[in-house]
């Protein structure tokens, strides 16, 4: 049975999963361009930097968020643990793509960009960057989407967001509780998606 | 024979230009390895306001690195490439660069550009007018023989191999360089577009009386387009001779290459 206040409730927490997935990406992003932006020029670090973040990624997102409670600083209980786990999560596939979209450039193109005399940033504003755009907001997308769905364990370290619903609905065996989560969480999930990819499209070079 | 005809016309400002003028280019006993592999082996010669050089070699004879040697895109080991009598060393790498036509066998048009953007990239990045921009590349688009009002917003993607090679030469053109190289530009093409692109370089050459530097492996086209001839084998130049003094040289590679020339054909 639906109880009074429970679509009150969903809208709370979709805002506030939205928020979390939202603060976590612009996090993401910041750190997840310019290092993968980086790495194309310093082949030396590019190994370590994969390997950190494919590491991550390996690790199971419930662990992960635990592990990060007992660190100082970023650790805790509570969202400022949780958005620094899923920014964890995002980094790889941006990086991945930042890295693969700009070294996927047509090297007659680069070479070409190079000897008209482009600076090294105008190759990377006007040249490199636009080019791999499709690829780097393909990352992004994948980024976005895993993000929505492993924001809703937040709630298991006190982040909140729609995996309140879930963890309470589990907790209680109550379906239209996990529901409650279940469903705006994949709702969200799609359309981000759809969002992006209609971005993508319109960021796709000639 | 057509292709002995406009040689001799070349020849008589390259001879008279020698010696006369500073060399546009002078290699100075120019050795590059990579590793310990020695791509060129102690180069040293000139090439003279108004000709056009034609590095001639096989695949991995070190042409190609002679010539991105010229316009900073590599750097000697040991020796000097000097362009206008300075060091490439001693250049802003950057206006070096600029300064230089540069056409290759893959174009490098930017897809993301229009026609007329690859056109002006040169004096966009050197912050011409967007007027004069406009204006030049127009003229340059109809000396390549294409029309503007037809081609200039296109995308590269829409062009066949050959039109998207005179854009190249276009690009090259755009900010007036003191030089041009040229790597390849032909290769990929079929024979007649070849032979097309062939003449208007030709016809390019003379009207503009710009410094060339075109590498080939195609001694036809060496014999064609060059006012000199400069045959590199495994690093080393055997001969830098006019196209009358390289047909009659005995030099090992240069009879070589001869040969592939009186194949019935």
């Amino acid at each position: 049975m639906i109880r009074p206040g429970l679509l009150d409730d969903i809208l709370h927490l979709t805002v506030e999963h939205s928020v979390l997935v939202s603060i976590a990406m612009a996090f993401a992003l910041a750190i997840g361009i310019p290092l993968g932006i980086l790495l194309t020029r310093q082949s030396s670090l590019r190994t370590w930097v994969l390997g950190f973040a494919n590491v991550m990624q390996t690790v199971p997102s419930l662990a992960l968020f635990g592990f990060l409670i007992p660190i100082p600083l970023i650790g805790g209980i509570g969202k400022r643990t949780a958005i620094v786990a899923l920014v964890l999560y995002a980094l790889l596939p941006i990086l991945r793509n930042t890295l693969a979209g700009i070294l996927g450039v047509d090297a007659a193109v680069r070479e070409s960009a190079v000897a008209m005399g482009m600076t090294s940033r105008q190759l990377l504003w006007q040249v490199e960057l636009p080019l791999a755009a499709p690829i780097i907001l393909a990352g992004v997308r994948v980024a976005t989407v895993t993000t929505i769905g492993t924001a809703t364990i937040a709630a298991a370290i006190g982040g909140g967001g729609l995996g309140v619903f879930i963890f309470r609905g589990i907790a209680s065996v109550d379906t239209t509780e996990i529901l409650a989560g279940a469903v705006p969480a994949a709702l969200l999930a799609l359309l981000s998606d759809g969002g992006l990819s209609w971005i993508e499209k319109r960021f796709s070079p000639a | 024979m057509a292709v002995r005809r406009e040689l001799v016309a070349g020849n008589v400002t390259a001879d008279v230009a020698a010696d006369v003028a500073a060399a546009a280019v002078e290699f100075r006993n120019v050795i590059f390895r990579i590793r310990e592999n020695l791509i060129l082996d102690n180069l040293t010669f000139r090439v003279e306001p108004g000709e056009t050089l034609v590095l001639l070699g096989r695949s991995g004879s070190g042409k190609t690195t002679a010539l991105k040697l010229v316009n900073g895109l590599l750097f000697p080991s040991s020796g000097d490439v000097l362009v206008d009598g300075r060091p490439t060393s001693a250049w802003n790498v950057i206006q070096l660069r600029r300064s230089i036509g540069y056409v290759i066998q893959e174009v490098g048009l930017c897809p993301h550009f229009t026609i007329g953007e690859n056109v002006g990239l040169v004096p966009r990045l050197e912050g011409w007018p967007p007027q004069r921009i406009a204006a030049r590349t127009k003229e340059l688009l109809e000396q390549v023989g294409l029309d503007p009002a037809q081609f200039e917003s296109r995308r590269p993607r829409e062009l066949s191999g050959g039109q998207r090679q005179r854009v190249g030469v276009a690009r090259a053109l755009a900010a007036n360089p003191r030089l041009l190289l040229f790597d390849e530009p032909f290769g990929a093409l079929d024979p007649v577009t070849r032979r097309e692109l062939q003449d208007q370089f030709i016809h390019l050459r003379n009207s503009l009386q710009k410094t060339s530097i075109f590498v080939t492996h195609d001694v036809g086209e060496a014999l064609r387009l060059g006012t000199r001839i400069a045959l590199l084998d495994r690093g080393k130049l055997e001969i830098l001779a006019t196209p009358e003094q390289f047909l009659k040289s005995k030099g090992p590679e240069t009879r070589a290459f001869l040969e592939v020339l009186s194949l019935p054909s």
